[in-house]
């Protein structure tokens, strides 16, 4: 069984070497653990997957002496099916580091099994904060984003537009409750009011008007989205058919999902990623080389951040040289990570924090009018940058057990 | 023993040597999945198999087993075993529940109702703060069994889980075989008959039914703590159509089919894991393959062949 | 203006409408299980996989033949309808001397599959499906601002429902049907072909599906997942209303979602369960469902 098992993953695996060549030369076997198939699958799902070829690939690692083979699972968004996946690759199948790692949930449950193992995480799709803070753990590293950055940035920068008082429709689990409390704390410090919430059951809300209705009655200018996904999507949707007048706050929104709603019924939303395809040269060299891959779709920031990490690891292993690399222990690994700073076309400069946080700006963008859209994807307009040193949760906040007080 | 017949009793010799050898060819850690799995089909199928009741919510037992197993081992520090029997002491008290209000009805009914209630059950996990909401009690400490020996190592968590399986096992074996196994098949063929003979038959069914849940909460608790984490996946409704998937694949009413409908789709959902979708796209062909050519599954066809009694 | 226990009567006349659009979408989906269910007795487990196939057709009929959205309401409906005389034909038909049990687990793997085929052929996150251009905007109700297409949703609904009631109860076809579920050998006798009858009622039944799942299309975001969060619901509505009656499994759709919308205004978290403790209390005191017939 266990044979037939590993001939299947050596099928998906990526690596363009031929087998005689493969023996020869040290292999670092990437996992890239993801949404294949589920509700988040544009967020990370295969376009994930083929950023962190594109790191690869650009890297150019057949040069480099070494070879490199991707295998890919899905986790369906179930915390067990990632742990149990997590453990199988850690302890059978020779996968020397999993990376995107998916929502919440499971990112916190494939960090325990990298803990538990002693092998390297780095989680890219997920959002929650905890990863670097009261779960942090020296195995892993967080890339891309966290619900920290995503609040202080909707919820603080809003408020110097103007945005100044706030309802929000909450999604009625951890997270959403989460993510309420932290952006309202954020637009409080701004100086503006939160004049109430509603929580919504989750799952199974798929007609949201009635909350819209009471976010409305409230008179707040702004209606925070505590939720993500579909839940997000139907808001959205349903706000424009009932022709909510406030500014909806996109706490969880990403390019995929305006893309899917179109702008005719975003327009106007206001969101915050740390990645955006016509942000700067570097973002478009990066896209275009992406699209010569994948012409139907853009990375959002969950999928360039896949790009991004992949890249960094490759980077540090060629340093430090395979062999060594590959024999070190989850820990360390990790450590030489945080040594070297990051530096590529999606983020561009940007470092990796003891605790592991990779830091580097966030952005405010809100969705353009059709009429403003110059093409597909064309969807975004920058609204104000968070710099790197104010984007994250400062350090000694996060009550990471690795940090020394 | 235990009220085998011959064939019977070579068939669990046969299961009994495939417990102990199978870990050192394959990885335990799936086997324990599988065996888990197993017992929780054999839970299902002594109500749908030798009562005739279908019911599509068992998923609420097996789940809650997990979150009040995995709840008590890692905040209340229960050993082992004890999380466990808890675990399985919370399937029977919400099967006791469901079963109340359920067995008033029949067939399709039946069905929906228990439907109806594991949603409820699954929204109040969703909501209720013990249970973590989506990312679950995680982390879950497997402890050391009677406080004494440490379960760390999946070999020694294997020697548990295959002891609760084989427990659990002989157990249904043995209620299917006891005078009130009898009533429960006459009750399957014919209910009306069941209660002119003087059988209070609901009260039989709800006692079944409380059995059933029981031992799928036991199932349910080992499987969190072999995994260290108990989540959503276990209370949702598509574990309740995997059960029922087992038990007809293996065959529904035999004693042996469960377990080898669990073995047979627990291996499928390891090959399919990186197919995402095309999973639940199996399922459902298996689904309906089963109920156009085999409704008695592959053991019950076998045995009807070879007119054995597996 | 005036209050009702502390609320605007405004928000509750809001949430009142609003409960009946989704009441409208209850109403439809257990009409079409009850028809099903009466001539069949087969609880149709794919119908909310069909209500999702319903919108999905809408959605092609658009994107890829430019058919709008008026046309899809007639088109679909007929399109689901034949998929449902192949999958009668082909499975269902085989099944009616055995179990219920069996019927029920084919069509829920049946759901399955077709499920599994539109989420690996769409992805999970939807596809947008815009209002048609005549029903955009919307109209000022004094108390609440209600967007028109929703009202044609309720508009429709209930017309449909009506008209089926009217055909099953008022009509000879309709009597031919509701004496062939108590007879079938009886009317067959009467040289009415009863096994066609049946496929057509089955494909009538999930006409409705993909008529309801046509009119949702608009409103939610048309992605595989929308039909299996539906189900659960209207079987709960199935059982409260008990299947013995098709006026009743319509009155008990609409009653549950203005039941629903009062409880977004008073208790929002318990909105997702208020139907499944009416469930409760209703088999408590009259097990048989509220129009139910007999003991099962």
């Amino acid at each position: 069984m266990s044979l037939t098992r590993r001939g299947l993953l050596a099928a998906t695996a990526a690596s363009a070497v031929p087998m005689s060549a493969r023996a020869q030369r040290p292999t670092l076997k990437i996992g890239v653990l993801t949404d294949l198939a589920g509700v988040y699958q544009d967020i990370v799902g295969p376009l994930a997957v083929e950023c962190t070829r594109l790191a690869i690939a650009d890297f150019g690692v057949s040069a480099k002496g070494f070879d490199v083979e991707i295998v890919t699972a899905d986790h369906q968004n179930k915390p067990d099916i990632g742990a149990s996946l997590a453990r199988q690759w850690y302890d059978r199948d020779g996968v020397d580091i999993i990376m995107e790692g998916g929502s919440s949930a499971v990112a916190l449950a494939v960090a325990a099994v990298a803990k538990d193992k002693n092998k390297a995480y780095i989680n890219s799709g997920g959002a929650t904060s905890d990863l670097t803070g009261t779960m942090c753990n020296a195995q892993t590293l967080h890339w891309t984003y966290d619900t920290y950055m995503l609040a202080k940035s909707t919820g603080g920068a809003m408020v110097k537009s103007g945005g100044d008082s706030w309802f929000f429709i909450t999604a009625d689990y951890a997270f959403g409750h989460a993510l309420t409390r932290d952006v309202g704390s954020f637009v409080e410090q701004g100086g503006g009011k939160v004049l109430g919430k509603v929580a919504t059951p989750f799952p199974g809300t798929t007609d949201f008007s009635a909350f819209l209705l009471q976010a409305q009655a409230s008179g707040a200018k702004v209606i925070g989205l505590a939720n993500a996904g579909a839940d997000t999507i139907n808001c959205i949707k349903q706000a424009r058919e009932f022709g909510i007048k406030a500014t909806l706050g996109g706490l969880l929104v990403f390019l995929s999902d305006v893309h899917s709603l179109g702008l005719e019924v975003c327009n106007g939303l206001v969101l915050t990623e740390s990645f955006y395809w016509d942000l700067n040269d570097r973002t478009r060299a990066f896209s275009e080389r992406l699209k010569a891959k994948s012409p139907a779709r853009r990375a959002g920031m969950a999928q360039a951040g896949c790009y991004s990490s992949a890249l960094h690891y490759l980077k540090v292993a060629n340093d430090v040289g395979v062999g060594k690399f590959k024999a070190a222990g989850g820990a360390d690994v990790i450590e030489m990570l945080k040594k070297m700073p990051t530096d590529d076309d999606v983020f561009g400069a940007g470092s990796i924090r003891p605790d592991g946080r990779v830091i580097h700006p966030s952005y405010l963008f809100q969705v353009k009018k059709p009429s403003e859209s110059k093409g597909p994807w064309d969807y975004y307009k920058l609204l104000s940058t968070t710099p790197t040193d104010q984007a994250f949760r400062p350090i000694a906040d996060g009550r990471c057990p690795l940090i020394k007080a | 023993m235990f009220g085998f017949t011959r064939q019977q009793g070579i068939a669990f010799l046969v299961m009994f040597a495939a417990v102990v050898i199978a870990p050192f060819f394959l990885y335990p850690v799936f086997l324990m999945k599988v065996l888990c799995f197993a017992l929780f089909a054999c839970a299902y199928n002594l109500l749908i198999g030798y009562v005739g009741l279908g019911s599509f919510g068992h998923a609420a037992f097996f789940g809650m087993g997990g979150y009040i197993a995995a709840y008590t081992a890692k905040k209340w520090g229960f050993n082992p075993e004890i999380a466990i029997i808890t675990g399985a002491g919370a399937g029977a008290v919400l099967g006791a529940v469901f079963g109340w209000l359920s067995i008033r009805r029949q067939g399709i009914y039946f069905a929906m109702i228990t439907l109806a209630l594991s949603q409820m059950v699954y929204f109040f996990c969703n909501q209720a703060p013990f249970t973590g909401g989506e990312d679950g009690i995680q982390q879950v400490p497997r402890g050391n069994l009677f406080g004494l020996i440490s379960l760390q190592s999946d070999m020694t968590m294997y020697v548990v889980v295959s002891v609760v399986f084989l427990f659990g096992f002989l157990l249904i074996h043995r209620i299917v075989h006891s005078p009130f196994g009898q009533v429960l098949k006459a009750i399957r063929e014919n209910e009306p008959r069941a209660t002119s003979l003087g059988y209070r038959t609901n009260d039989y069914k709800l006692i079944v039914f409380i059995l059933s849940a029981g031992i799928a909460g036991l199932a349910g608790g080992t499987k969190s703590l072999v995994f260290g984490i108990a989540t959503l996946t276990d209370v949702a409704n598509a574990m309740s159509g995997e059960v029922i998937l087992m038990t007809l694949l293996g065959g529904m009413g035999t004693i042996f089919g469960p377990v080898l409908g669990a073995i047979m789709i627990g291996s499928i959902e390891n090959y399919l894991a990186q197919l995402g979708a095309w999973f639940a796209v199996t399922q459902g062909v298996i689904f309906v393959l089963c109920i156009m050519f085999f409704r008695r599954g592959l053991l019950g066809e076998l045995a009807a062949r070879l007119k054995l009694s597996l | 203006m005036f209050m009702i226990f502390g609320y605007s009567s405004a928000l509750l006349f809001g949430q009142l409408l609003l409960g009946l659009i989704n009441g409208a979408f209850y109403a439809l989906l257990s009409l079409g299980l009850a028809i099903i269910f009466g001539m069949l007795n087969i609880v149709n487990f794919a119908h909310g996989a069909l209500f999702m196939l319903g919108a999905f057709v809408a959605w092609a009929l658009l994107e890829f033949l430019g058919i709008p959205y008026w046309w899809s309401l007639l088109i679909a409906p007929i399109v689901v309808g034949a998929f449902g005389i192949i999958l009668e034909k082909i499975f269902i038909a085989r099944l009616y001397k055995l179990d219920h049990l069996y019927g029920l687990l084919l069509t829920f793997g049946l759901a399955l599959v077709i499920e599994g085929l539109a989420r690996n052929q769409f992805g999970s996150s939807g596809m947008p499906f815009a209002i048609p251009p005549e029903l955009q905007g919307g109209t000022d109700l004094g108390f609440m601002f209600m967007p028109n297409y929703r009202g044609w949703v309720v508009l429709a609904s209930a017309s449909v429902c009506l008209v089926v009631w009217l055909i099953i109860d008022k009509t000879s076809l309709g009597a031919n049907l509701r004496a062939a579920t108590e007879n079938p050998a009886l009317v067959q006798s009467f040289g009415i072909n009863v096994p066609r009858m049946i496929t057509l009622t089955y494909a009538a039944g999930v006409a409705l599906a993909a008529f309801a799942g046509v009119l949702a299309a608009p409103i939610y975001s048309v992605n595989p997942g929308m039909g299996s969060s539906f189900i659960i619901t209207v079987f709960a509505v199935v059982v409260i209303g008990g299947m013995g009656s098709i006026a009743g499994s319509i009155l008990t759709g609409f009653g549950l979602g203005i039941v629903e919308g009062l409880t977004k205004v008073f208790y929002p978290q318990g909105s997702a369960t208020v139907i499944f403790v009416v469930m409760v209390i209703v088999l408590l005191t009259r097990p048989a469902g509220l129009f139910g017939r007999g003991g099962h």
